[in-house]
């Protein structure tokens, strides 16, 4: 037990933090709106020449990585603004844009920057602006006539990265009417078969940026699941030969164990209410689905089946769950109603269907779904039983998605390689996030983190 | 290296025919004629025992490769046990039962599909070893299973050769 402490510590003490990951584009879309995002101007008072990261280039990428927007290429922007003084709307109507980001870096201070950012909309002639400096948090204030506040804001070093993911999120909001979801995290396993703990958890910003390994070991590591807070992460560790589910809390590093019963411990999934945990155990001969009190750690049995009953998921007012059984012969997705225990299936079309996750409207479900032609993701409308096959992937699994259910992230093979990859809910925008070492898999997108 | 070996293999057997020779001289030496051989029947008998002998050799060593092979492998998405497992699992059992030996049987599946789906199919393939264990006599305190789903692969790669050698239960003996 000694010894396991200590090695819990000494994997807890040595958080890391990670080279970048490169992004790659696969597929447009023509369909996408364009947008303007002129590079910040930067001041400083000091020898640093260049701000620490691009604040619009990050901007940009999460727009485009949303597949909604198709940002103007660099090249082609007619003129460099970086106040409202200097926008000339005929450049910008001419270029036929939506929308108009501009901004400006200043450097207070080594490592304290002042970033000031405007979204303007050039077809609109009663654009004007107005200048709000906020502390701690910076809500959006759309007015009727024009779209988006001036914004202002102090960033360190720290979070200078965040705080661009924020500004996207304000323009999407602006732009969509949908709340953003790029100042978001995900969190994956990496598998990186050179070192001592080839299993390694990571937490990254949602671009795969950023990334913090938050556990390592020798034995495998899955199925990560975020507590509705934000704050908390469920997974399943072989840390002691066999499966069991792990609470780890990010901020303080601490690790409990939450079920360690004989046979397999999987699949955690967390209440939307964070109070209760759903879980697979086959304590008692079987997978079977349970739910367990978090205060209590009283466990609830929710199926009785002699089949494989797995990948619970809870519908977003908590009501009812979606799982995946092979009770009916092949894997196929069911729903268990919690209030009556009635138990219907869902899906009927393929031969495989399986990992189902809700939509946030709870209207829909995706799942990984067997063509012809291989495991994709696709999703299902629950009111009327209709599939969309979402992507063209084939090896397609541990699908996440979104808080605002605009995207999802999963894990698939590209060319000898397992590695993330985002598509847009509509299936028409896709895009790997390579890892520049190991296999990457078990992606779990963060809910709201502000 | 290669020459080295010629070298020592070498020595070794002059020494032996040195030895051998030392060995003749000082034994007195046998003058009788032998007129009479073997019988026919004499010659086949030796034949046959012979061939017996190679024959059980033959079945000892297939037993031995038997004993000493500790992976089943699957269909894909099967728990199913291939009868072509049936004896090498009975001559596991039999040991198991008569050394009193613990086995940890490690249920895998390759990369298609779920993970945690693939985790209860890897369990589900280690009970269908466990069970066939069983009925050969092996008391259940013996037996340990444990999943790893498609976690742990055999084999890096993603088609069908590497999935097969993917698919399968592992026998680790304690």
């Amino acid at each position: 037990m000694k010894k396991f402490l200590l090695i819990v510590l000494i994997t807890l003490v040595s958080l890391t933090t990670r080279a970048e990951i490169e992004i790659l584009i696969t597929e447009g879309r023509d369909d996408a709106r364009p947008i303007a995002i002129v590079p910040f101007a930067f001041e400083s008072e000091s020898l640093v020449v260049t701000p620490p990261f691009d604040f619009a280039k990050i901007i940009a990428d999460d727009l485009a990585r949303s597949g909604k927007f198709k940002p103007t290429a660099i090249e082609a922007l007619p003129d460099r603004p970086s106040s409202v003084e200097e926008v000339d709307l005929i450049k910008w109507r001419q270029l036929s844009v939506d929308a108009i980001v501009y901004g400006k870096v200043t450097e207070k201070s080594p490592g304290v920057y002042q970033v000031s950012y405007d979204l303007l909309d050039p077809f609109n002639d009663k654009a004007i602006f107005e200048s709000e400096v906020e502390e701690g948090t910076y809500p959006l204030v759309a007015q009727a006539q024009h779209l988006m506040l001036l914004k202002d804001k102090v960033v360190g070093l720290d979070n200078y990265r965040w705080n661009a993911h924020i500004a996207a999120d304000e323009i999407y909001e602006a732009l969509t009417g949908e709340r953003g979801a790029f100042a978001t995290q995900i969190a994956y396993v990496e598998v990186n078969r050179h070192e001592a703990n080839p299993y390694q958890l990571f937490v990254s910003d949602s671009d795969g940026f950023g990334a913090q390994r938050i556990f390592s070991s020798r034995r495998p590591i899955m199925s990560p699941a975020w507590s509705p807070g934000g704050q908390k992460l469920a997974y399943v560790s072989f840390e002691n030969g066999r499966s069991e589910i792990i609470v780890q809390n990010l901020a303080k590093a601490e690790r409990s164990t939450l079920a360690s019963y004989k046979g397999f411990n999987s699949a955690p999934a967390w209440s939307p209410d964070g109070n209760k945990m759903a879980m697979v155990l086959s304590k008692d001969g079987n997978p079977e689905i349970y739910i367990m009190d978090l205060a209590t750690k009283k466990l609830n049995r929710l199926t009785r089946h002699y089949s494989i009953d797995t990948e619970p998921s809870w519908s977003p007012d908590g009501k009812s769950l979606v799982f995946t059984s092979d009770r009916g012969g092949r894997p196929q997705i069911y729903r268990v109603f919690l209030d009556s225990g009635e138990t219907k299936r869902v899906t009927f079309e393929g031969r495989y269907n399986a990992g189902a996750e809700f939509l946030p409207n709870g209207d829909s479900i995706v799942m990984v779904h067997q063509s012809t032609k291989g495991f994709h993701l696709a999703s299902q409308d629950l009111n009327n039983g209709e599939i969309s096959i979402l992507t063209k992937t084939s090896l397609d699994e541990s699908l996440s998605i979104a808080p605002n259910g605009s995207m999802i992230i999963y894990s698939t093979v590209n060319g000898r390689q397992k590695v993330l990859s985002t598509i847009s809910m509509d299936g028409r925008f896709g895009m790997p996030i390579p890892s520049t070492t190991g296999e990457v898999k078990a992606p779990a997108w963060s809910p709201f983190l502000r | 290296m290669k020459n080295l070996l010629k070298l020592v293999t070498l020595a070794v057997f002059a020494l032996t025919i040195v030895a051998c020779g030392t060995k003749k001289e000082t034994q007195p030496v046998d003058n009788t004629p032998t007129n009479t051989g073997p019988t026919a029947e004499q010659l086949a008998a030796q034949r046959a025992a012979e061939e017996a002998r190679r024959a059980a050799a033959a079945e000892a060593s297939r037993i031995q490769a038997l004993l000493d092979s500790t992976t089943v492998y699957f269909g894909y998405d099967q728990d199913v046990l291939d009868s072509e497992y049936t004896e090498m699992l009975r001559l596991h059992a039999e040991r198991m039962v008569a050394e009193g030996r613990n086995v940890t049987l490690e249920g895998h599946a390759d990369e298609r599909g779920t993970p945690e789906y693939n985790l209860a199919l890897g369990e589900r393939r280690a009970k269908a070893v466990a069970q066939l264990l069983r009925t050969f006599g092996v008391a259940d305190s013996q037996i340990e299973v444990v999943s790893f789903g498609e976690e742990s692969p055999a084999v890096m790669g993603h088609d069908d050769s590497a999935w097969a050698k993917n698919r399968r239960v592992e026998l680790n003996y304690k």
